[in-house]
């Protein structure tokens, strides 16, 4: 089990855990504001944009190409974002903390 | 106004633009109850993994919910599953079930979607092993008749993108796959010449044949499989056969309803249709948008997602008016094809193919100088710097845009 703490973007804190699916999944299932998934988790919509904290950053590694891609010319895009849905929940992130872009 | 809480907003078709319709009212700060039905009985899920990812999963029990159960509760809207709205009475504000049942509704919501046309070929009755795909339910019974079938020949008639996602699908799952298109190419109601060779290739590339101009006229079921036989002669022989031929918008509500109709039921910004009391979201609409002035009918994710939160904004008072440019992706095979805007009316295509990335290749359509829509194939950066450059109207440099050794970046097609 991971326990992941979302910070959405009016500073609410949300601890969530999950073992399985993918980041925006998690997000969803516990209505993180502003995490949106419209396109299902196929990184092509671009709503469930997160920032992963520099100390967690190893844990979760950089995006691949088309998600970096994706990323790259979004004015809200730094050097920690991630798509969520691109971001498999297993017990290797347990513990993270992200930011909803 | 957020809806006092005696009253009853009512939502027919639980799928991408209805349930996102039902989490947003309440968003919105809606108070009276929420009513979300559909007649399908499987908890509303994702459309598009059906004819992808769902289709040859390894674990077909999992389905890809919208939202899980819960958060319905959580957010107090009542499910109403399994059950058919049967009509509605736009005087009395009332919708009645099949069973009988009468509802008074104080907002209704029509998000009834589409149903595949099944075209009327000779001999369709005959055949055994016939689908659409537009359901879960068809889903799984492609799936079932392909392994239960010994040939594992599927034949498809129509190449649009769920007959070419369909086939790749199938082909994965080791069928032997023919699809028959009418057109003279595959996609040719949605993409440049340019662009359904592309696809034609690569379905040739991993062994699907596609074959265009075939008209088919009958059908038979003889030795245990079925016959097709099309307009020039040719015919052929398939255990399964998906129809995937188009849709036909679901108005019949609408109608008894006495809204104005428009290829699509009519609605304006704001996504009301011409009953104060009534709005429409999704794939059954026809909208006007501004950017691109005139009417158009969506069939997208997108299109659902963001009319069903402009119409619970606009019942919630927060009057929001709708005007995203479209956007769609279809993903076959190792390609991941991102579309944004409309292509109608282009008159010139820029083809760029990027030479630094395998099977990196887009589409820019263009009216005059204007760009109307971009064709990504797997190019995230053409798809979405094309969408902003669409919306913002930018001037581009054509010879830049098809010259390769120019990286895309926001400035270097000015
Ligand atoms: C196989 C497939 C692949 C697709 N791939 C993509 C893709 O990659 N990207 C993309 O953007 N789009 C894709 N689409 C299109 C997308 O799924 C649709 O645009 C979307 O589902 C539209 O949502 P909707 O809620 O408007 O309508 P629908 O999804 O059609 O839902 C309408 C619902 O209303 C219900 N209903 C209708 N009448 C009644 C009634 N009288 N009583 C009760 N219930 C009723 C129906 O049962 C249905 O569940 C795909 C579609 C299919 C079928």
């Amino acid at each position: 089990m991971a326990q992941i703490t979302f910070i959405s973007s009016d500073n609410k804190s949300t601890v969530v855990s999950g073992n399985s699916g993918n980041l925006m999944e998690l997000a969803l299932q516990n209505k993180i504001e502003g995490i949106e998934g419209n396109c299902g988790g196929v990184c092509s919509c671009a709503t469930c944009h997160i920032y992963v904290q520099p100390e967690d950053w190893t844990k979760i590694g950089p995006p691949n190409e088309m998600e970096s891609d994706m990323l790259e010319f979004d004015d809200k895009t730094t050097n920690y974002s991630r798509l969520s849905c691109q971001i498999q929940v297993t017990d290797a992130i347990d513990g993270i903390v992200v930011n909803v872009a | 106004m957020t809806g006092k809480s005696s009253q009853t907003c009512i939502i027919i078709g639980a799928s991408h633009a209805g349930v996102n319709f039902a989490f947003a009212l309440r968003k919105e700060g809606w108070q009276g109850s929420i009513l979300l039905f559909d007649k399908e009985a499987t908890l509303p899920y994702h459309k598009p993994p059906l004819s992808k990812s769902y289709l040859n999963a390894e674990d077909h029990q999992k389905i890809d919910a919208l939202y899980p159960l819960e958060s319905y509760t959580t957010d107090d809207i009542t499910l109403k599953l399994g059950i058919s709205i049967a009509s509605a009475n736009a005087k009395d504000q009332t919708v009645t079930c099949q069973d009988g049942k009468e509802y008074h509704y104080d907002f209704l919501i029509l998000a009834t979607g589409a149903r595949p046309i099944i075209p009327n070929i000779k001999g369709i009755d005959t055949v055994k092993n016939i689908f659409p795909m537009r359901s879960i339910v068809d889903a799984v019974a492609i799936r079932t008749a392909l392994k239960k079938s010994i040939s594992k020949k599927v034949a498809i008639i129509g190449g649009g993108y769920i007959g070419l996602e369909t086939a790749a699908s199938l082909k994965k799952l080791g069928a032997t796959v023919t699809v028959l298109e009418r057109e003279p190419r595959v996609l040719a109601r949605v993409t440049a010449p340019e662009m359904s060779h592309f696809f034609e290739k690569l379905h040739h590339d991993n062994a699907v044949a596609i074959h265009c101009n075939k008209n088919v006229t009958q059908l038979a079921h003889h030795n245990k499989t079925n016959i097709i036989s099309c307009n020039d002669g040719s015919i052929y022989e398939a255990d399964i056969i998906v129809v995937g031929v188009g849709i036909l918008v679901n108005t019949e509500l609408a109608e008894q309803l006495g809204l104005e109709l428009a290829n699509g039921i009519k609605v304006d910004s704001t996504c009301k249709t011409s009953d104060e009391s009534i709005y429409a979201i999704g794939d059954c609409t026809n909208h006007y948008s501004p950017h691109y002035n005139k009417n158009i009918r969506l069939e997208s994710v997108q299109n659902a997602v963001d009319q069903a939160k402009i119409a619970a904004a606009s019942i919630c008072g927060h009057e929001k008016h709708y005007n995203t440019i479209p956007w769609f992706w279809s993903d076959q095979y190792d390609v991941k094809l991102q579309i944004v805007g409309l292509t109608t009316g282009y008159n010139q295509l820029v083809k760029r193919v990027e030479t630094a990335k395998e099977k990196s290749v887009s589409f820019w359509y263009f009216k005059d100088d204007e760009l109307l829509a971009v064709d990504a194939v797997n190019n995230a950066k053409a798809y979405i710097l094309g969408g902003r450059f669409i919306q913002s109207k930018q001037q581009l440099n054509k010879e830049k845009i098809k010259d390769s050794s120019i990286a895309i970046t926001p400035t270097s097609f000015l």
